[in-house]
């Protein structure tokens, strides 16, 4: 199997590029609209400005590649943020996978960024999250987030409840870093690999 | 709920883990390598690498290293010194850091962190602010890095961490110098007082000495992490021992 990442805005890839090393996965890092296509799923690891990244997707004509995507895909960070319909960060409209808006952290009342890490509840099952103890922290760093909604498999709490990990069909998203969230984002990257696998059969 | 963070600060120069008092008489204390892994294996949240002679002098640091922090750690870690352009900082995002920090290039030209803010995002944008004590008033040193260069700049520590922010900073490293290395615990009414006065994460740094002293900083000021080298480095404390003292003292971090 092969997996693309792709490489749609932002510098930091190279920690992905490694996370997805240490599985042993073979994985191209693109923007050719034709490997993301040919290949057995993608990693979607946005990083930066909503509006810049949309403009980017825009411009590699992966827009209508990303929405009518039928293997698995995993967005994490910004990643996740674009599979909702719109974005506050730069007034954007977004990919539509998952319904609702992203808004920002209200930073009159707290501090913004949320940087650090941040423990998730639990609100359904998802194969995301085999043998992973969500008692254990994760990583995240965002001034932007998603509500909770019937996508939200765990939110999390920063002033008031967020959407930490969603899923939605062959869709899976998660706001926090899995590759720079030690052991459990190393399990949370492994659990979507074997997706992938059992997907490709 | 968002934990605080211990945040080990490795000094670099030569491509070896330094430490000094007051930022100078440089000793070594490692392998840069070695102490990322046993640092992050330890429970640290995170990782600072510091360039130490980078932005006072001119030489053009070899960073091979970063790369190599990546393919080894699977925490977050951020690189200060001598990051002076966006093309500078663009390399070292693209070896695996999360962040890079900005100090003396920042108090040349402010609007470097409005370029860096632009193209990376605030959340990748660390401002580091040196700052010396002085009747009651607080004002930021430049060059720091050498002793023979540092100057007083003419900024107001407080003023200057609100003009960063305002300029697109997600974070910024408060090192209270006078408090550097003495190891007798951070200076709790600047850092308390910068906090109170940006919006942004605050991470304190200079002082630590004891565990008492991060139960300090994390009960009497909105700092979301406490920054130390020497206590680790050398020993004086352990990251886990650290970290059940203050959840025995209802301070939570990472689990």
């Amino acid at each position: 199997m092969k997996l693309a990442i792709v490489a749609g805005g932002g510098a930091n890839f190279y920690s992905v590029e490694v996370a997805i090393q240490r599985l042993g996965i073979e994985y191209e890092l693109t923007t050719d609209k034709a490997v993301i296509e040919a290949a057995d799923g993608i990693i979607f690891p946005g990083v930066g400005f909503a509006k810049y990244a949309m403009d980017n997707l825009a411009q590699y004509d992966l827009i209508d590649t990303i929405k009518n995507y039928k293997k698995p895909f995993l967005g994490f960070c910004l990643g996740m943020q674009l599979l909702y319909e719109y974005s506050d960060e730069g007034n954007v409209e977004c990919l539509g996978i998952f319904k609702g808006t992203i808004r920002k952290f209200d930073d009159s009342q707290l501090i913004v960024p949320q940087m650090g890490w941040n423990n998730c509840k639990l609100l359904r099952q998802s194969r995301l999250l085999d043998n992973v103890d969500l008692e254990r922290d994760v990583y995240f760093v965002h001034s932007y987030y998603a509500p909770v909604n019937e996508f939200t498999v765990a939110s999390s709490e920063y002033g008031d409840d967020f959407t930490a990990i969603a899923e939605d069909k062959n869709f899976y998203a998660t706001q926090f870093h899995p590759e720079k969230s030690g052991a459990i984002g190393e399990q949370i990257l492994a659990n979507f690999i074997k997706i992938v696998q059992e997907f490709k059969g | 709920m968002l934990k605080k963070r211990i945040i080990p600060c490795l000094d670099v120069r030569n491509g070896q883990v330094v430490k000094g008092v007051q930022f100078r008489n440089h000793e070594v204390v490692g392998d840069i390598i070695e102490l990322a892994e046993k640092y992050s294996q330890s429970g640290a949240d995170e990782l600072v690498f510091y360039a130490i002679t980078a932005s006072s002098d001119e030489s053009n640091n070899d960073r091979s290293w970063v790369r190599e922090i990546a393919r080894h750690i699977n925490i977050p870690f951020c690189v200060a010194g001598g990051i002076r352009s966006v093309a500078m900082a663009e390399e070292v995002l693209a070896n695996g850091a999360d962040k890079i920090s900005v100090n003396s290039p920042a108090l040349e030209n402010p609007a470097l962190i409005e370029e860096l803010a632009k193209r990376f995002g605030s959340q990748c944008v660390v401002v580091g602010i040196d700052s010396w004590a002085q009747d009651g008033s607080y004002q930021v040193l430049q060059y720091t890095g050498d002793e023979s260069k540092t100057i007083k700049s003419r900024r107001n520590t407080i003023e200057w961490a609100r003009e960063v922010v305002a300029r697109g900073a997600g974070e910024i490293v408060l090192n209270c110098m006078n408090q550097d290395g003495v190891r007798k615990g951070y200076d709790l009414v600047q850092t308390g007082l910068l906090a109170d006065s940006v919006s942004v994460p605050v991470i304190a740094s200079g002082g630590a000495g004891e565990m008492e002293h991060f139960k300090e900083l994390f009960t009497t000021t909105k700092a979301t992490g406490g920054l130390a080298a020497s206590v680790f480095h050398k020993g004086i404390m352990t990251i886990p021992d650290l970290k059940a003292y203050l959840h025995k003292h209802n301070i939570l971090t990472r689990k």
